[in-house]
């Protein structure tokens, strides 16, 4: 997408989004490493507290749950300086195929959130991701946009517009 | 909450998802111009480009108006704002955290590499 090239002028590879349906939100993106290991730092808790939530977030980690295996959940507790409250996300992996798979319900909202599925494809010792947010319903993803939130997170936790700021 | 007509954030996305048109938001951005400047910027026939504001009219980014033999083509009334910043929003989100993640993947490569040269020895 000659959008995004335009963005990200260095060598850094390149995150796609894209809007790909009225329920669906895809994200892409290459990794220099095999998908065993990117994989790894998608399932394990410890991995994944360390790039969740980067310090351009604002937001820290208070815990961080996963069992990773079809059938069980995942429980992602945060905290953010203009919050008394911390909040929760959390869910259940519907798909796990090790280093090629994974598939999570996000309930945080509520029974009927959406559903995310990320896709580890290997290719020359390298991984291209694929990220797709399915929500309910049409309606559901038009009300997220709506809202300004982004991931589920408040607006108020979007701290990626100074950081979008900073890059450009 | 901002309330929008959810009908066209649909087909504001199908017209945004063309180079192209994209390309014309952003010439249009600084300044109004005729299907015909349109046509010479983007090096494409009458008709294409006719085609292409068309979609960008239908989405409600584009408005257009014809004096005389000329139709010229202004940015829409309905901004842009909530669908592309949102969109751009959920990158941004993404590529930061991808760039942490980055990190993360060089250190269980390096670890990797290193239990591997043990291993062998």
């Amino acid at each position: 997408m000659d959008a995004m090239q335009v963005s990200e002028q260095t060598a850094a590879p390149v995150t796609t989004t894209d809007r790909r349906s009225e329920r669906e939100v895809v994200v892409t993106r290459t990794f220099d490493a095999p998908a065993r290991i990117v994989f790894a730092a998608w399932t394990t808790p410890e991995l994944l507290m360390k790039w969740w939530t980067p310090a351009s977030f604002g937001i820290t980690f208070i815990s961080c749950e996963a069992d990773v295996r079809t059938g069980g959940t995942y429980r992602f507790v945060m905290g953010h300086p203009d919050f008394d409250q911390p909040m929760a996300f959390h869910g259940r992996y519907l798909e796990v195929e090790p280093d090629k798979r994974l598939v999570w319900t996000n309930e945080e909202g509520g029974e009927k959130g959406s559903v995310t599925t990320v896709t580890f494809e290997e290719k020359a010792g390298q991984t291209y991701l694929v990220i797709s947010d399915v929500h309910p319903t049409k309606a559901a993803l038009d009300e997220e946009l709506a809202s300004g939130a982004i991931g589920g997170y408040p607006e108020q936790f979007n701290q990626l517009d100074i950081l979008l700021k900073t890059l450009s | 909450m901002v309330q929008f007509n959810a009908r066209p954030a649909d087909t504001a996305f199908a017209a945004l998802s063309d180079a192209t048109r994209r390309g014309v938001l952003e010439r249009l951005a600084r300044e109004d111009a005729s299907i015909s400047q349109l046509a010479d910027t983007f090096r494409m026939t009458l008709t294409g480009m006719k085609k292409h504001v068309s979609v960008l009219e239908q989405a409600g980014l584009v408005t257009s108006r014809k004096v005389g033999r000329v139709r010229t083509c202004s940015l829409g009334g309905r901004g842009l704002e909530e669908e592309a910043a949102w969109i751009e929003r959920y990158r941004q989100m993404w590529a930061a955290r991808f760039a942490e993640l980055d990190k993360v993947i060089e250190n269980l490569k390096q670890k990797e590499e290193s239990n591997g040269r043990n291993a062998s020895k």
